[in-house]
């Protein structure tokens, strides 16, 4: 079962390879003739006033956890829908409690305005 | 041993040179056919038709300067690309192209069955992919911080945030493809590739779709289909949906700072996955290497010499011809509205319509999900 896994694994570094290749092909046929103006960030024409580190939208971090919710209920859904068809009304029933207190979730996330981007 | 490790990697260059191969024309196609639809001539001087434009352009982004920022983190900056192409190619792994009789000689006897052209056969395939291509997501985000500069920045928080959007409403509708093939009994005698896997295999996924064109999931599943398309289009950062790079206010996005070969690599990454997605397409909701003629009397036979893979390639051309016809067509949503459309339409349509779909298969609605 496991060899399945190997030509993946294969792939992942060949992969890296394809990224590496042309990184390295290119850092030793390009010129490479840098000063302090070229190294400089891109801003318009004038040195940047701050690092750019600094503060970003709440609703960036608020969208990356409610993605982290769903996407665990996706993954929980994921091994119930390939066996759905053997588990008859029992499995239905049970995941359409589970899908009702997601929807439940859902709906107050939505009063709460934390989907409201302006 | 040794032997089994090159077959695998010449498997694998099999699969990859084709696929860069088609980048470098995906990227000639989206010019000429812009173009075209544009009125305008597209890429004509390179070679006949233009036709060796994508060459000179790799040439020419090879002999660039790679330019490295002081202040950026220099190894982030420069690991990012790498972040973004190895999973765009390794999700590659698991996608069938289709079927192949595999003739095996013991004792003198000689037995053919049937395998799936596929390089890696894993019962998850379905989860690797979607694993794979959530990874895709770090090379965006790592790109725009590393780079420590205002637009990179704010081009990889739009970027990430739309993808991970995107990416629930997408898992959603591959939960409603994997209910839909759970009904499809596996029979040994004419599926002997498939014996003793489940509706997470993508190539279980294609075979359930047999029977005829209307058996394609993308009739039953038309609301799922669409979400999966257009998702598929936001997860890329394509046009309509493609403000993280909105060139007339953060400039390119999380990749301004990428130069030279560096930005081609994120490049190659981008539209890999625009033909990994237009795959996915042809494969979850399109039949994948089954013929549209099946069923169909007289056409089914005039068409069976056609080979499956052939099929599958019409299929995925037509749906990247499709992601150029949106970037010539649409104009660019704004960015509340992107937001909006993946979480407060996309998710609830999902939701209602694998309720749908569970009511439906319990039922055993014909002629899609009666079970023989």
């Amino acid at each position: 079962m496991l060899e399945n896994y190997l030509p993946i694994l294969v792939f992942i570094i060949i992969g890296i390879g394809f990224g590496i290749g042309p990184m390295m092909a290119g850092f030793i046929l390009a010129p490479r003739k840098p000063d302090k103006e070229k190294l400089s960030r891109y801003e318009c024409g004038f040195e940047a006033f701050e690092d750019s580190r600094g503060t970003f939208n709440i609703r960036y971090s608020l969208v990356a956890i409610l993605f982290i919710i769903f996407d665990l209920e996706i993954a929980f859904l994921f091994p119930w829908a390939v066996v759905m068809n053997q588990l008859g009304w029992y499995g239905f029933i049970s995941m359409s409690v589970f899908l009702g207190i997601l929807v439940v979730g859902f709906i107050y996330e939505w009063k709460k305005g934390a989907l409201e981007w302006e | 041993m040794f032997l089994d490790l090159l077959w695998i990697v010449v498997k694998i260059l099999l699969i990859v040179l084709p696929l860069m191969f088609s980048v470098a024309y995906l990227t000639y196609a989206e010019r000429k056919i812009i173009g075209y639809m544009q009125v305008r001539c597209g890429p004509n001087r390179v070679g006949p038709y233009g036709l060796l434009q994508p060459i000179a352009d790799a040439v020419k982004l090879l002999f660039k300067e790679i330019i490295i920022p002081s202040s950026s983190n220099k190894f982030l900056f420069v690991i990012a690309p790498i972040l973004a192409i190895a999973p765009a190619l390794a999700a590659w792994a698991v996608i069938p192209f289709g079927e192949i009789d595999v003739s095996t000689t013991v004792a003198g006897k000689t037995t053919t069955t049937q395998e799936l052209l596929v390089l890696a056969d894993i019962d998850a395939s379905l989860l690797y992919i979607l694993a794979l291509t959530s990874i895709g997501v770090y090379g965006v985000i790592v790109a725009g911080w590393a780079s420590n500069s205002k637009y990179a920045f704010l081009g990889s928080m739009r970027s990430a945030a739309q993808i991970v959007s995107y990416e629930i409403a997408m898992g959603f509708a591959l939960v409603g493809v994997l209910m839909a093939a759970s009904v499809y009994q596996i029979d040994p005698v004419t599926d002997p590739a498939l014996v003793g896997k489940s509706a997470i295999n993508l190539g279980v996924i294609v075979k359930s779709q047999s029977g005829g064109f209307w058996h394609w999931y993308w009739l039953p599943l038309m609301p799922l289909f669409i979400v999966y398309l257009v998702s598929g289009v936001a997860e890329t950062n394509r046009a309509p949906f493609d403000v993280a790079e909105g060139e007339s206010e953060i400039v390119a996005g999380f990749h301004v700072e990428y130069s030279g070969m560096a930005f081609a690599v994120f490049f190659l990454a981008e539209y890999a996955v625009i033909i990994l997605i237009s795959m996915l397409c042809a494969l979850l909701f399109c039949g994948g290497w089954l013929s549209p003629f099946e069923g169909i009397p007289h056409l089914e036979e005039w068409f069976a010499w056609v080979p499956g893979l052939v099929w599958l390639i019409m299929k995925t051309m037509f749906f990247m011809f499709c992601f150029l016809w949106f970037r010539a067509t649409f104009p660019r949503y704004r960015y509340d509205q992107i937001m909006r459309l993946g979480w407060k339409v996309f998710i609830p349509v999902t939701i209602v319509w694998i309720v749908v779909l569970a009511a439906a298969i319990a039922y055993e609605l014909p002629p899609w999900f009666d079970q023989v």
